[in-house]
């Protein structure tokens, strides 16, 4: 960009350089604008990388806005605005769940637009949480492994699949680790939900020694390299933007359903400028309309008829229901089960 | 009766009170609808939040001596289906938090003897409405007391509340409008008989006594009883006074005749003409009294037939050519030519003959007074749209006195104070006239001096 010069912070701060107990960021990154009149702080847990071509294009449309943009886990982007009640502008977090309670308990603010107010009812809620892709969790497979063996295309064959081929698939299943990872744990959660095989599915997984992962990025990157040979519950947008430069992945969205996460944007009750970010949201929101933006950061828009298309998509409802599994003794119930089923020591 | 009285409306004052009526009624009808559908929508959200209170409390167990929950996905998701509000709960045992928002203040439940405790607060600043509910765990060998605490934002209610305030506004409003509507077509049709009573009332001619036979409501009855029997009155002691007017003139005429009589005998025997013209005077004076008695009759008997005429065919050619055959004697004495220009066709009209012969008698009669000796009297009917009896005279005319007031009981013209007259003469024609629903013209002749007076009667 000729106009936005940016300057790149890649700092990583450890807790222990900050202040004590303060959250923990991975990544910030400044984006200058070229007449910048006021600065939005933006905290996400997009990788740059995938939210960047957004940020160029939305200062194309607003170039007097500076924007900051913070990189942290869902738990770290919880702590810094319910915690800390740190001044971001906006909060953009793949936890529909974590996002759930800061609308619920008061820690973000109400905003509509004429954008808005075309949103499908369940897209949105309270007016305060504002969901802009729909993102699958899907099943990732190692092509060379499954030459001879049938593609699995329900849980349950999956299930059966695991069963019979105990030799095969020992140590080479991966899924998400749902005691750090929050969107595996809400992909977990919602699986316990949909179905009674979740967790036949998880004590298989658990006599295979499942591996563990923190992120859908790298249990990609596992199954290219063909250190395991399926992933359960990956990101369906972030393998599907890795299958262009990335050979022998397969992506299986399964037949009996598939949980869709809504990332969602917030705008936090300290936040300095709710102007900037309910234009951002503005911008967020009609990102369908805008086909080249959504193909170069591999985030599907909201678009009802795309899950109309695809039947076994269910949408992750939006409502207190999401409040459930943060619930701290229900968590602990179910990490404790989670635990004994998926490391059976 | 003053003025500002008679602006006083029994349709206003209905339509005022019937308005008034409806605007309470409407009033009362919203304030109903809103408190009844207030109640519903809260009642709503209080069993919703009682039901979600009582599968939390369904899902404590114990284990190992711990009370441990298992908050049911159903029991918070249940809450976000009637609206998007926020939700907040807290499970506690012996005042120790297990779960949930620990700052959440606990209804007091020991007041109360049921199990179910609701209460309206304010939670982290906005009002909430919460349920607490108690429940006894067993852990091991005793039973501990566990309060389960929901609540929940009240934005849906308030929204529920503002649409059902604007709709309810919107009915009673409407509802207030076609009341009054309905209300001032009430009122209007309230009155409408007696509007129907009052025109059938001023419709009526002068001389119309009969009793009123419209249509009346019962309310009405003992008002109209009231009027006809007033007229009834009127009527009787109108008729007498006429008929003691007919008997005084009748009791006059029948002597004056006889004085005559006598006179006349007196005259010719006469032979001192100072004498001579003396006596000539006071037949001349009886002759005056004795034709303004007969006008009196005339009068009497023309206001007392004008409200029941005896109609019958009459042809008007019939009834002019006798009057001029028994004027004639009378046009003579003063060399007055009376000529007759009659249509040679029979015109004929329903009237009563009676009235109808006094009229024209007492118009030519009239004529032939103000005539001057050796003059003519044309009498003519003309036959244009309506009949025209017409009497036209060669004599002095009215000069400037309005015509129409001749017509005007004893009045007679500002000129004729040589000539004895009543001034009943017009007056008979013209309540003849109206009595037929003619009228009754006086013109100056258009061909030279003198006077048209016309009868103008319509068809019938």
């Amino acid at each position: 960009m000729r106009f936005a010069r940016f300057t790149l912070f890649l700092s990583v701060f450890l807790s222990s350089l900050s202040m004590a107990n303060a959250f923990e960021s991975e990544q910030q990154r400044t984006y200058s604008a070229q007449n910048a009149q006021e600065t939005l702080r933006i905290i996400s847990t997009a990788d740059i990388d995938v939210f960047e071509p957004i940020i160029y294009a939305f200062q194309r449309q607003n170039p007097n806005v500076n924007i900051d943009y913070v990189v942290a886990s869902s738990t770290e982007l919880m702590r810094a605005i319910y915690e800390e009640n740190l001044p971001f502008d906006l909060a953009i977090s793949s936890a529909m769940d974590l996002q759930t309670k800061l609308a619920n308990d008061g820690f973000a603010r109400t905003y509509s637009s004429e954008a808005t107010d075309t949103m499908p009812g369940w897209a949105k809620w309270r007016n305060q949480l504002f969901g802009f892709t729909q993102e699958p969790a899907v099943l990732v497979i190692s092509e060379a492994d499954f030459l001879q063996t049938p593609i699995p295309t329900t849980r349950d064959e999956l299930i059966e699949l695991l069963r019979n081929n105990s030799e095969k698939f020992d140590g080479r299943v991966g899924t998400y680790d749902v005691r750090t990872s929050g969107l595996g744990y809400l992909f977990a959660t919602q699986d316990s939900r949909n179905t009674e095989a979740f967790w036949r599915l998880t004590e298989v997984m658990g006599r295979l020694n499942t591996r563990l992962y923190c992120c859908s990025g790298e249990m990609i990157t596992d199954v290219a390299s063909g250190k395991i040979a399926l992933a359960y519950n990956v990101l369906g947008s972030y393998a599907a933007s890795r299958l262009h430069n990335t050979a022998g992945i397969v992506i299986v969205p399964l037949d009996d359903y598939l949980s869709v996460m809504l990332r969602t944007a917030v705008i936090p009750s300290e936040a300095n400028n709710p102007e900037g970010a309910g234009l951002m949201i503005d911008f967020l929101v009609g990102l369908k309309a805008n086909t080249d933006l959504s193909a170069s950061t591999g985030l599907p828009p909201i678009d009802k008829e795309a899950l109309q298309a695809e039947s076994a998509m269910r949408p992750i409802q939006f409502g207190p229901g999401l409040l459930v599994f943060l619930d701290k003794m229900r968590r602990e119930t179910f990490l404790r089960s989670w635990v004994n089923s998926i490391t059976q020591d | 009766m003053s003025r500002k009285d008679q602006k006083w409306s029994i349709r206003r004052r209905l339509g005022i009170q019937l308005s008034v009526i409806a605007a309470l009624l409407s009033i009362a009808f919203y304030l109903t609808v809103r408190t009844v559908a207030e109640q519903a929508a809260a009642d709503t959200q209080d069993s919703i939040l009682a039901a979600s209170a009582t599968s939390i409390a369904d899902a404590l167990y114990s284990e190992r001596g711990a009370i441990r929950l298992e908050l049911p996905y159903s029991a918070l998701s249940m809450l976000g289906t009637i609206s998007e509000d926020q939700v907040f709960y807290r499970v506690v045992a012996k005042d120790i938090t297990l779960t949930g928002y620990d700052d959440l203040s606990i209804p007091d439940t020991s007041q109360n003897q049921r199990d179910v405790v609701f209460e309206t607060t304010i939670y982290r600043g906005v009002q909430v409405r919460a349920v607490a509910m108690s429940r006894a765990v067993s852990t091991g060998n005793q039973a501990q007391e566990v309060t389960v605490v929901v609540a929940q934002t009240r934005l849906g209610l308030a929204a529920t509340s503002s649409r059902i305030s604007s709709t309810a506004t919107a009915v009673a409003v409407g509802f207030f409008l076609v009341v009054t509507a309905l209300s001032l077509l009430a009122a209007q049709s309230a009155v409408a008989p007696l509007n129907r009573l009052t025109q059938s009332v001023t419709r009526r001619g002068p001389k119309d006594l009969r009793p009123v036979v419209t249509e009346t409501p019962r309310e009405l009855v003992p008002l109209v009883d009231a009027l006809n029997s007033f007229m009834g009155r009127l009527r009787f002691s109108l008729t007498r006074s006429e008929e003691f007017i007919a008997e005084a003139a009748h009791r006059i005429r029948t002597p004056l005749a006889t004085v005559r009589t006598q006179a006349e005998v007196l005259y010719r025997q006469m032979k001192q003409p100072d004498n001579k013209k003396s006596v000539r005077e006071i037949i001349r004076a009886v002759d005056e009294s004795s034709r303004s008695a007969g006008q009196l009759l005339d009068h009497a008997m023309v206001s007392l037939r004008a409200d029941q005429l005896e109609t019958r065919e009459i042809d008007l050619t019939y009834l002019m050519r006798d009057a001029s055959d028994r004027l004639a004697p009378t046009s003579d004495l003063k060399d007055i030519h009376l000529k007759l220009d009659l249509p040679s066709h029979g015109c004929k009209i329903m009237g009563d003959l009676i009235l109808l012969q006094s009229a024209v008698r007492n118009i030519l009669d009239n004529s032939i007074k103000y005539s001057p000796e050796d003059s003519s009297i044309l009498i003519r009917l003309a036959d244009d749209e309506e009949y025209h009896l017409m009497f036209i005279d060669e004599g002095r005319g009215f000069e400037s006195s309005n015509p129409q007031n001749l017509v005007k009981r004893f009045t007679r013209g500002s000129n004729v104070s040589d000539v004895i007259g009543s001034g009943l003469g017009l007056t008979i024609a013209d309540e003849v006239a109206r009595a037929h629903n003619g009228r009754l013209e006086i013109t100056a002749n258009k061909d030279g001096p003198g006077t048209c007076v016309s009868l103008v009667l319509p068809y019938s």
